[in-house]
């Protein structure tokens, strides 16, 4: 342990040799990944910055504040289709539609936090698994909104008329991720960060010590819906189409699988989680009968053993190397 | 008018019929949550699990119906009780978050078991009655399997009060669903009970897949939309009363089937969780449960 003597030096993200040349070498790893992968390998990379983003604001929500949400799949649904809408119909350009894709989207969150405040534990569980279908029931029902079975298809991601290419497409989806997760490192070090936690370990406490619970619940769900939605516009724009069978309660189990094989309460332990969950499944396409099994097993053996998930491990390891022979 | 009068009490008769199976569906919720507080997500597949079992003991055994359907029950029993014992039990984590979280995978865990012993298509189950058999009863018709379900709904639900109010192992459910410590310490075995409890609400879940079995066709996700209206009736009655569950399993019904005639045959399904928001919102106790209050 160094001693910290100025408060910038507590702030830094960063901190010695070691950890520069990790970030450095992580970066080189990212830069070069298109060169070294193969051509299909990078749809895959690309997918997994989606689902970093959709993890890391469902972590904020069920992580850091303890609010249950089985209905993500609906955020995201409605980020993707706001974005599809957006650039199908009124022609806006992609930054737009992302953006219009994740403010659609908080604004659901927000919507759900609402009945969010009065409800706690199982009820918000089932208020939330509610909402995730009936989103997928309207987009199924609703075919001038969603296209029906045919599907809506979105324009080809261009900048200035040039269209994207696969290793383009990578770059920005890994560049808008890593922004993303920066923004949601910084958040939780914040005092809004603090305040959800503290949700979390009590709200009864929480609201005592002067958090407004109103406030930081319904933001919590927003910041988490902004981040799906998001999500939900790349993927979007990834796929090139959206059908409501995109969006189903299995998306939404997944997303959750995610955050609690990579680990609750942590922003590294949502990437690892979404990476794991991302590359296994494209890996074991041969075995995917077995999938929800394996999803199954690992989630009930995670809960079991180990709850704050690989992350949680990966502390527990360096830890031991840290105190070692002690 | 009379043509009116007579629709309104059919689309009601219908409602009734599948309400008694929402209403089984809800009560293995409510058991269970009274008793050990978890929602358990893995109702609906486990339910499955015990449908596909009859199936099997029914196709490829030659079973009786009666004898496959008592197998079924018994063994979805066993998977139940033995889940409490091996994972709920032992679990490191257990906060309400975890629980959750645990049942969510034995959800996943079942679902793919019964994806890989017996395969996505959709399969039929002999089912002794007929759905093309019809009783008239002036202008209503009524189906022999309509019939049928509703009379063993209501007779399970029947000797499931009788259970619970009337004998000692009753008794000491609602003793542990009261007061967990304080059961323990006046002798009662809360651990068996817990399994007990898990064993019966496993149960309740398959009898209620046997019967939706020829209406909805068997396949491994079928229990998924009838699981969550079970959901939408407990938390309609109060999730924490079973008298509670058995109405809002019936109220469901009839007010689905009264949506479905009426308003929208498509949006049929979303009303259900309409519903449970509405409930939540503005009495969260539901119609007959208790006082939703919780201790700091």
């Amino acid at each position: 342990m160094e001693l910290r003597q100025r408060y910038e030096e507590d702030l830094t993200l960063v901190r010695g040799v070691l950890g520069w040349s990790a970030l450095l070498a992580l970066l080189a790893f990212l830069a070069l990944l298109p060169a070294l992968a193969p051509g299909y390998f990078l749809y895959t990379a690309s997918l997994v910055a989606v689902h970093v983003v959709i993890a890391v604001g469902l972590n904020l929500l069920v992580g850091y504040t303890g609010q249950i949400s089985l209905g993500h799949a609906g955020f995201v649904a409605v980020g993707a289709y706001a974005a599809g809408v957006l650039a199908t119909r009124l022609h806006v350009p992609w930054p737009g539609a992302m953006l219009g894709g994740g403010i659609a989207a908080a604004f659901f969150g927000f919507l759900v936090g609402i009945p969010a405040l009065r409800l706690t534990g199982p009820y918000l569980t089932i208020a939330t698994l509610g909402f995730g279908i009936a989103v997928n029931q309207v987009l199924t029902n609703w075919e001038q909104l969603s296209g029906g079975r045919t599907g809506l298809f979105l324009p080809k991601l261009a900048i200035a008329g040039v269209r994207l290419r696969d290793h383009h497409i990578y770059y920005l989806f890994a560049g808008l991720a890593a922004a993303l997760v920066w923004i949601a490192t910084n958040l939780v070090r914040s005092h809004v960060g603090r305040a959800f936690v503290a949700i979390r370990d009590s709200d009864i406490a929480a609201e005592v010590m002067g958090v407004n619970l109103t406030v930081y619940k319904t933001l919590a769900f927003a910041v988490s819906a902004f981040y799906a939605g998001i999500g939900g516009a790349m993927l979007a724009y990834l796929l090139g189409y959206l059908e409501p069978q995109l969006f189903t309660l299995f998306e939404s189990i997944y997303y959750f699988s995610m955050i609690v094989i990579g680990g609750l309460g942590t922003i590294p332990g949502s990437i690892l989680g979404a990476i794991l969950l991302t590359i296994l499944p494209q890996q074991l396409a041969g075995l995917k009968q077995y999938l929800p099994l394996v999803y199954g097993a690992t989630i009930v053996l995670v809960m079991a053993v180990e709850p704050l998930g690989i992350y949680g491990r990966w502390l527990r390891i360096k830890l031991w190397f840290k105190t070692w022979p002690f | 008018m009379v043509q009116d009068m007579a629709l309104l009490v059919q689309y009601v008769v219908v409602g009734l019929a599948v309400g008694s199976l929402y209403a089984l569906v809800a009560l293995g919720i409510v058991l269970l949550y009274r008793t050990s507080r978890i929602l358990n997500f893995a109702h609906g597949d486990l339910a499955t699990f015990g449908t596909f079992i009859a199936f099997a003991l029914l196709t490829a055994w030659r079973w009786p119906f009666a004898a496959a359907s008592l197998g079924s029950l018994l063994t979805t029993a066993v998977v139940g009780a033995a889940f409490f014992f091996l994972v709920i039990r032992p679990a490191k984590e257990s906060t309400l978050l975890g629980k959750i979280v645990i049942t969510l995978g034995l959800a996943l865990v079942l679902q793919g078991a019964t994806v890989i012993l017996w395969g996505t298509g959709t399969k039929i189950l002999p089912f002794p009655l007929s759905d093309i058999k019809v009783y008239r009863l002036g202008q209503v018709v009524v189906s022999q399997i309509s019939v049928g379900s509703f009379a063993v709904g209501l007779a399970l639900m029947g000797a499931l009060y009788v259970l619970v109010q009337h004998t000692r192992v009753g008794l000491a459910m609602r003793a542990v669903s009261q007061d967990t410590v304080a059961a323990q310490v006046l002798g009662i075995p809360v651990k068996q009970i817990f399994a007990l409890t898990w064993g019966l609400a496993s149960a309740l879940g398959a009898a209620a897949g046997i019967l939706l079995a020829p209406a909805t066709l068997l396949d491994p996700y079928m229990m998924l939309d009838p699981f969550l209206k079970g959901f939408a009736a407990a938390v309609l009655g109060g999730i924490d009363s079973m008298p509670g569950a058995a109405v809002g399993g019936l109220l469901l019904g009839v007010l689905e089937a009264l949506f479905g005639g009426y308003v929208s045959v498509k949006f049929k399904t979303t009303l259900a969780f309409l519903i449970i928001i509405a409930v939540l919102v503005v009495r969260p106790e539901g119609l007959l449960g208790r006082e939703y209050k919780r201790r700091v």
